[in-house]
Order: C-alpha cells, then structure tokens, then sequence
C-alpha cells in the first residue's frame, strides 16, 4: 500500500502528474489551477520530475504546445480553469480530431460574466462537445488516481483520445485532505510507456491536422466520434485494473444506498459525497432515497445510468451550471435525453445550485429533497427546472 | 467530528493553521481536512479558514457553520467580524488577547467557554513578529487536546523548516499560558 | 490505391486523418484552374530563371539547354513569371488559343 499523505489536493495532483512521468507540461497560470502547475514547475526545478516546463504566454500556445509534443510521441499534461479553457478553446477541438491523448486537468471555474474566480461546472459545460473523455472527482484520491487512470485510457492505441479531469475549483484544489500515493512499482504495473500510432518525425513524415474537404470531413468526425463512444470499454477495463493494483475500484456511474430507493438524487462532482450525508440523514428520516454520482461524463454512460436508474420512481438532478434557454442544466438535459425511451420514465426534477461557489449544505439539499417531492406531487411530468436559494425567484 | 472555524487577517497565516492541524490529524492516522474560504487573497482583509478532523473519512464538503471551537488569530478582528457566530452550545471560542476571559466575554457579551492567550506578545518575543498562527495552535490544543500536541511539531518542523524551533517554541510557550475560564 | 479520397468509409481514414503519404501533393493535378498559360519567347529569354525563382507552384523547370519552361500539369497561370520576367519574354495567353 502507498503511502498515505495529508496534501492540498492540487499538490497531490501534481505529483501523480510526476508519477505518470509526463515529457511536458505547457500551462498558464489561472485561479484556481494555480497551485497544480505551481509544483510542477518546483517539480521539475528541483529535479524530481525529468520534463520539459513550459511557461507559455497564453492557454492557446499551451494547448498547442501540448498538441506538438503530442504529436512527435511525448507525453503531454496541461491545466487550466475557466476563461483559461475559452481562450485554448480552438485547440482542444483540433487535438480531439488528431487523437493526440493530451491529459488535462480542469480546475472547474464559473465563466464570467460577472467577474468570478469561483467553482461551478460551465467552463466544462462550454466545451461538452469537443470530443474529449470527460470524468469528474468526487475527492482528492480520485483525482491521483484518474491522472494515471487518464494516460492508461487516453495512450490506450483503441482510444487515442485526450481526457480532462474535471475537480471543482477551490472545493478540491484547495483542500489539504489525505491521499493514498501510489508506489512505484504500482504505476510501472499500471501505466505502460506512451506508444503513439503516428509520429511527426523528419525520418517518416507524414502531415497531421490537414484539410478535410466536404467529401471526407464526415467521415473524419465519424472516425473520431466512435472510438470515443467505443472508448468506454477501455476506460471500464482500466478502471477495474486500477482496483485490481491499488485497491479503490471505479465505475463510470457510482451509486449509495440504492436498496428500494424511490428517488434518487444524481450528481456530478464533488458534491456527490455530501449529497450522500444527505442520503443518510434523510434515510434516517424515514425517506427512500439514494444517490448516483456520474464519474463519466463524455462518452456518456447510457446503458450504466439507465441501468441504475431502472428502479427509481423520482430523480433529482443536481447541476452545477446552466444551459441558458435550455431544459435546465446539461446534466438534466442529458438524463431526460437518455431516459426518453427507458422502460423506465422517472420524473425528473432539476436543481441548478452552487454557481460560482456558492455554498450549499446538507439542510440546502434537503430542502431540495423537499421541494422536489412536492413539485413531482403537484405537476408529475413537468419537465421544468429550478435555480435553488435564488433570492426573489 | 469535530469542526474548528479559524478567523484571522490575509497574510498572518490562519489557513497554514488549518492546514498543520489536519496534517496532525492525518499523520495520527485520523481523517483531517483544511481549506481557505475561497478567493482572491487580500493581505490585511479579515479572513476565515476551516479545520474538520474525525476518525472516519471525511464527506461534507461545505463550510462550517457551526464550529464546535472558534480560533481568532487577532484581537482587532472580535470587534469586526461576529467571530461566534453559529458556534455550537458547547463550544469554545479560544483568542488571542491581551485581556482576560471574563473581560472579553463582558466586552463582547459572549456566554460561550473562552480561552485566551497574549499570543501577539508571545509571538513578538519568539518570533520577533506578530505573527500568531503558530503560538495560537498552542492554545487551542490548551482548550481542547483533540490531537497530541506531539503531533504537530512534524508538520510544524516540514513547513518552517530553519524557524520551526522559534515556532515550536512559542506553541509550548501559548499551550502553558493559556487560561480557560471555564 | 484503388480507391480515390472520395470513395473512402470512416474505418478506412488513419488515425487522426493522418495523410501518411508523404509528398503526395505531387499527385495534385492544379493545372486544371488555369484559363491562360505562360509560353515563352526564347529570342528575349536572357536564361536568368526569375521566373524559376519567382513561381508559386515550383511548376517552372530549366530545360537541357538551359531555358526555362513550366509544367501544365501543375501551372495555374498565375502570370507571376510574365510579371516579374526582366525582359518581358513571357506572354500569357489564353488557353482557348
């Protein structure tokens, strides 16, 4: 067993960062990701981690160095936050069509307007469909283990595919918390060496990122969009091998306190384990309810979230970020996509809450609970959504 | 678990006290969790930093709002900011003042358990500053020994490194000189 | 390849879209976009090879005796060589004559 370590968690990020052994880390400073390549940069300063640090001048060259250093077969790590994420967005796209497995961390940050240097899920939300593996951390362990999980799947040669680690801004990066660290040994087991399909290398050129013209973009899209739906395999396998070498077992979809449960609360992120305090105290109170925590969130977990859901009558659904003009948040706007032709239909309430760091406590879910059961009793199929503790709504 | 609420001004290092009391919990094997409350860092601007410690891993995720102890790392903030609010019936509130509990809890019309401590004056003749977060950790393990206080001198030794004797010093010195009035 | 670009599926594509052909832009017919083509008075050609120098598409070659001529397999007739020819050697003309 490694070593259990008391750390802020954007540190021990950074260190399975160094365990994973990555070539180049190209970033930018942004709140709340700061902290993450802060280390490294003292990482490989001091050196303890034989890599290159690159203090680019913006998020667009961090993405595109990293998309470089992809490309000649290196293994690259890159970090941002927010309005970091909007300015490297044109990259992220690309690097997904080049299946160059770039792993990124997300410190998840609102987008402003107004100003706001806080946690929630849009900056993520913005780039749902670049053609990323997306997974969210519940605590700090997860996020050292999904960093080495994350080179395993996105280097696996079925995937070939960049991934972002989603951890809530502040909540978890700033949070000293302890984390098992992993051995040597353990990562050597786990993590092969990154063997690329393709290299840029004057001795066998080849021309990545060229022209598609109408009669093969199609094609092209295709050819990315399946591995990625594919890619779930290799991530569920992976996850099963991570438990099989360090104990701790993931699943794309985690469920608590399922037993007869009649409603169920879903969420994303770090919220998922005070919602389960949640779980308890109102299981106590005599209610039927329990909890999914979606890890996975691109490729997503159909047939895992129908299945967890196949018995419950009511879901709350907890997003942390807005679809302006949409069905709610994106998470809902998911669930209700994926439950359309269920066998089973569940009434599906929507809570939006926790933007921009907003705090939001076990007696803050609970009223949700409550209102939830009183919305679905008044206007069952209603398929509207809720901003929580807004004032004057 | 127990919930600790620490309150203090930007630079005079309340979130490192959070940060080495959850490291002394975790390293006794226990669960510990410290964060800031969250945002920009404002040097001088009244700030507050969290402590959870338990025996069992530790889930929520919010902050406290109902401390079982309150730390003040500076007199001028119990003026300032309603450093008790929310503390449980039982709690402590443990500050660094120069005046006695019974004034302060007059003063302030508290009728919670104090402790106080002169951890500026302690702090100055240590350190030579009037940095408190070190000697205060003294006093709340006075008021209230959830961790041996053994267990802090690793974590105090890894972050102060050439100053970590002055510091340590000055942690005994506040854990002696602590009155409880109650 | 029997295939041409147009007829491939999406399990046919290389990871990424990578072309992994190198140098087969040469295959690139791009002397179908011209409408008018350089043809060289060989009285004035003073051999400097501006020209040469000058075209886009390096669709200009020198020849044995040391002129030189472009390859309509790849010349657009841009008119770049006419322009910059130092003793207006080159004429462009219409492809219809």
């Amino acid at each position: 067993m490694g070593k259990r370590i008391g750390l802020e968690v954007s540190l021990s990020a950074a260190e399975a960062v160094k365990m994973a052994n990555v070539d180049c880390i190209a970033a930018y400073p942004i709140t709340p990701q700061t902290h993450i390549v802060e280390h490294l940069s003292e990482l490989v300063n001091n050196g303890e981690l034989d890599a290159e640090f690159i203090p680019v001048e913006s998020e667009h060259s961090a993405m595109s160095v990293s998309a470089g250093v992809s490309a000649v077969g290196a293994r690259a790590f890159t970090c941002t936050s927010s309005q970091g994420l909007s300015l490297m967005n044109e990259i992220v796209h690309i690097v997904a069509s080049m299946r160059l497995p770039i792993v990124m961390i997300l410190a998840n940050r609102s987008m402003s307007g107004p100003i706001s240097i806080w946690n929630d899920h849009t900056d993520v939300m913005s780039i749902r469909d670049c053609g990323w593996i997306q997974v969210f951390a519940n605590n700090g362990q997860e996020v050292f283990d999904n960093v080495l999980f994350a080179y395993r799947v996105a280097e696996s040669q079925k995937v070939m595919l960049p991934l972002i680690i989603n951890i809530d801004g502040f909540i978890l990066t700033h949070v000293i918390e302890p984390v098992e660290f992993w051995e040597k040994e353990q990562v050597k087991q786990y993590l092969p060496d990154f063997k690329p399909v393709y290299t840029m290398h004057p001795d066998r050129p080849v021309t990545m990122g060229g022209v598609g013209m109408p009669y093969v973009f199609s094609e092209a899209k295709v050819a990315q969009d399946e591995p990625l739906i594919q890619s779930k395999a290799e991530i569920i396998t992976a996850w099963k091998e991570l438990g099989d070498v360090v104990g701790r077992y993931y699943k794309p979809v985690e469920t608590y306190r399922m037993e007869d449960a009649e409603t169920l609360f879903v969420t994303q992120g770090s919220f998922g384990e005070t919602v389960s305090l949640v779980v308890d105290a109102l299981r106590n109170e005599g209610e039927s309810v329990g909890l999914v925590m979606d890890r996975l969130w691109r490729p997503f977990p159909f047939d895992e979230f129908r299945e967890a859901t196949s018995q419950a009558k009511n879901l709350i659904v907890i997003d942390r970020a807005i679809s302006y003009g949409g069905q709610g948040g994106p998470l809902a706007i998911d669930i209700r996509s994926a439950l359309y032709k269920g066998e089973n239909q569940p009434n599906i309430t929507n809570f939006i809450c926790g933007l921009a760091g907003r705090d939001v406590t076990i007696n803050d879910f609970k009223n949700i609970y409550h209102r939830a059961m009183e919305k679905i009793k008044e206007n069952p199929m209603e398929e509207d959504f809720e901003y929580y503790g807004v004032r004057g709504k | 678990m127990l919930e600790i609420r620490l309150h203090g001004r930007g630079g005079q290092g309340a979130v490192t006290s959070a940060e080495l009391l959850a490291l002394s919990a975790i390293n006794e094997g226990k669960y510990g969790q410290a964060f800031p409350s969250f945002g920009p860092e404002r040097r001088g601007a009244p700030v507050v930093a969290f402590c959870r410690v338990d025996d069992k891993q530790i889930k929520i995720r919010s902050e406290i709002n109902n401390p079982d102890l309150v730390l003040v790392l500076d007199p001028s903030i119990l003026r300032i900011v309603n450093v008790t609010a929310g503390l449980k019936d039982d709690g402590i509130l443990i500050t660094n003042t120069k005046y006695t509990a019974d004034e302060i809890g007059k003063e302030l019309g508290l009728k919670c358990k104090i402790a106080v401590v002169n951890a500026t004056r302690i702090a100055r003749e240590e350190l030579g500053l009037p940095i408190t977060n070190t000697t205060m950790l003294g006093a709340l393990l006075k008021a209230r020994a959830f961790v041996d206080p053994e267990s802090l001198i690793g974590p105090l030794k890894d972050r102060f490194g050439r100053i970590a004797e002055k510091n340590i010093k000055a942690f005994k010195r506040a854990f002696e000189e602590t009155q409880l009035a109650f | 390849m029997s295939k041409t670009r147009q007829d491939l599926t999406w399990q046919e594509l290389e990871i990424g879209a990578t072309i992994i052909t190198p140098g087969n832009s040469d295959e690139y017919k791009s002397g179908d976009w011209r409408s008018i083509r350089p043809v060289v008075d060989k009285k004035k050609c003073i051999k400097c090879g501006t020209c040469y120098i000058f075209c886009p598409d390096a669709a200009i070659y020198e020849t044995e005796d040391g002129f030189f001529e472009a390859d309509m397999f790849y010349c657009k007739g841009c008119g770049i060589c006419a322009q910059e020819c130092p003793t207006q050697a080159i004429e462009m003309v219409e492809e219809e004559e």
